[in-house]
């Protein structure tokens, strides 16, 4: 059985090592340089520049218990699944 | 001296060149990175917080398709020394009366599903380790997974990558067959990042991969083939699915803060998987805040999706392939849900011991219609049932206190 295609091994290989080269910047960084036109990208929205993004209406999980619920119920009653942070457990849906 | 310049000059013109041509390689490797890896280099210093602390109750009510299932979930969330967090989440669905796929073959029953489930958070900086266990429990399903996850912000905390693995462990028995037992093993593999791109806007990005392997059949679930014997014209045998299910899903999100105090969003998913089914759904939101306490939100959703490959309403005999589906969720339809909602909060002094208390009220109105999947229980002749749909009932209502 075939676990994971070959664009899905790709994306994760590609998203491990971003993850774990986050904390070795330096090692990386004239290769960057470089090579990647966007290494000397600043982040553009500033801390004190968040008070919308703060407000709890845009947070994409407000209410996690809710959420979860609503989650199950899709999950239950469409044949596809994944990719939208659901949970697990049984089906409830004879 | 001059050749010694010379030669140094084009030593080091062929060692730039050596360097250009690795770092050509390199950036073939590399080229799927690109964005990513460019952000992660350039990183700010800002640290990731751990989840809320929080606890909700809830009660939770599904009716519709002749089932209602309903049930309380209890949420408790608690942070230690600003490191870990540590949640527990208690669910319990009670189940009863039969769906048009049972009422066809079987009688209505009742039945109580209680799902507990247990999270550990720990936070190092910009880096969040999550893992969690649940277990599933009811009289004839018994399942157990494990989740792992890792969470890094990067980019002056405007980038936020996620990787996720879970695997799960199934029993599954049959209510009046004790002697029944098969066992199914599930792996998901997930993916996600997502990006603050302006002052008031949110995109996020999700793949996940699941994969499946074992007993994946209902049992309680059946094709019906044409039976000339019968006054029906037509009997039942059970599903034969295949032992395997690949899935892959991606989606897209964005949450987008509106000129005044409103937020809008958005998400869409498309989704395919090796038993042939694919799938599309998009859903548009809107929250609006009524001064400091009222927060209503209503939204709409739409999904659609092609059957599996071995999946028919009618087969011409009992065995007729090596896979035969007629569960209706392996069929051929579109779904559309519009939710409202509303909460009231109830702020306190942030020095007090409850910060904030909230009441919700949610609605969902869901309808489905289905396009190869007949009303067996229709007395009209065999083939010619009219199409099935059904719409349910959806309700969430929950108090939340944070302290």
């Amino acid at each position: 059985m075939r676990l994971l295609n070959k664009a899905s091994i790709r994306l994760l290989v590609v998203a491990c090592i971003a993850t774990l080269s986050s904390g070795c910047a330096s090692t990386f960084e004239s290769i960057n340089d470089s090579i990647n036109p966007l290494a000397n990208l600043e982040p553009w929205v500033k801390p004190y520049e968040r008070s919308n993004l703060a407000d709890p209406i845009m947070s994409m999980n407000r209410n996690p218990v809710a959420l979860a619920y609503a989650k199950h119920v899709f999950e239950s009653r469409e044949g596809a699944r994944g990719a939208d942070g659901g949970a697990g457990g049984g089906c409830g849906c004879n | 001296m001059a050749a010694q310049v010379v030669v140094v000059a084009v030593t080091k013109l062929q060692t730039t060149q050596a360097i250009t041509q690795n770092l050509t390689m390199v950036k073939r490797v590399l080229v799927a990175l690109g964005l990513i890896l460019s952000l992660v280099f350039v990183g700010g210093t800002k640290a990731a917080v751990l989840p809320i602390e929080r606890a909700d109750v809830l009660y939770h009510s599904y009716e519709g398709d002749g089932v209602t299932i309903d049930g309380p979930s209890v949420l408790l969330r608690k942070n230690i020394a600003g490191k870990v967090s540590v949640s527990a989440n208690y669910y319990v669905d009670t189940v009863s009366g039969a769906s048009i796929d049972v009422r066809a073959t079987a009688s209505p029953y009742e039945e109580v599903r209680k799902e507990k489930t247990v999270g550990l958070d720990y936070l190092n900086n910009k880096t969040l380790l999550s893992t969690s266990f649940t277990n599933s429990s009811e009289n004839d399903f018994e399942a157990n997974s494990l989740y792992v996850g890792v969470s890094q912000d990067f980019f002056g905390d405007l980038s936020t990558i996620s990787l996720s693995y879970s695997k799960g462990w199934d029993v599954v028995g049959r209510r009046g067959d004790e002697s029944f037992e098969e066992e199914a093993d599930r792996q998901k593999f997930g993916l996600g990042f997502s990006q603050v791109a302006t002052k008031s806007l949110i995109v996020g990005f999700n793949i996940e991969h699941i994969s499946d392997e074992g007993y994946l059949n209902n049992p309680y679930r059946a094709v019906r083939f044409l039976d000339p014997t019968t006054d029906r014209g037509f009997s039942f045998v059970t599903e034969k699915y295949p032992n395997t299910r690949s899935s892959t899903a991606y989606s897209i999100n964005a949450n987008y803060y509106l000129p005044y105090r409103a937020a809008i969003y958005g998400d869409a998913r498309i989704y395919n998987d090796t038993w042939g089914i694919k799938a599309q759904n998009v859903k548009l939101g809107y929250i609006h805040p009524v001064e400091d306490d009222w927060i209503f939100e209503v939204f709409l959703r739409h999904y659609k999706q092609d059957k599996a490959d071995f999946y028919q309403d009618l087969f011409s005999r009992p065995n007729e392939f090596n896979f035969m589906a007629r569960d209706k969720e392996m069929s051929t339809y579109t779904g559309l849900t519009a939710g409202i909602s509303v909460s009231y909060e109830w702020q306190f002094s942030q020095t007090a011991t409850f910060k904030k208390s909230a009441v919700h009220f949610e609605w969902d109105y869901m309808k489905f219609d289905y396009n190869d999947f007949r009303d067996a229980t229709a007395q009209t002749p065999v083939g010619e049932e009219p199409l099935f749909g059904f719409s349910a009932n959806v309700l969430r209502i929950f108090a939340s206190i944070w302290y």
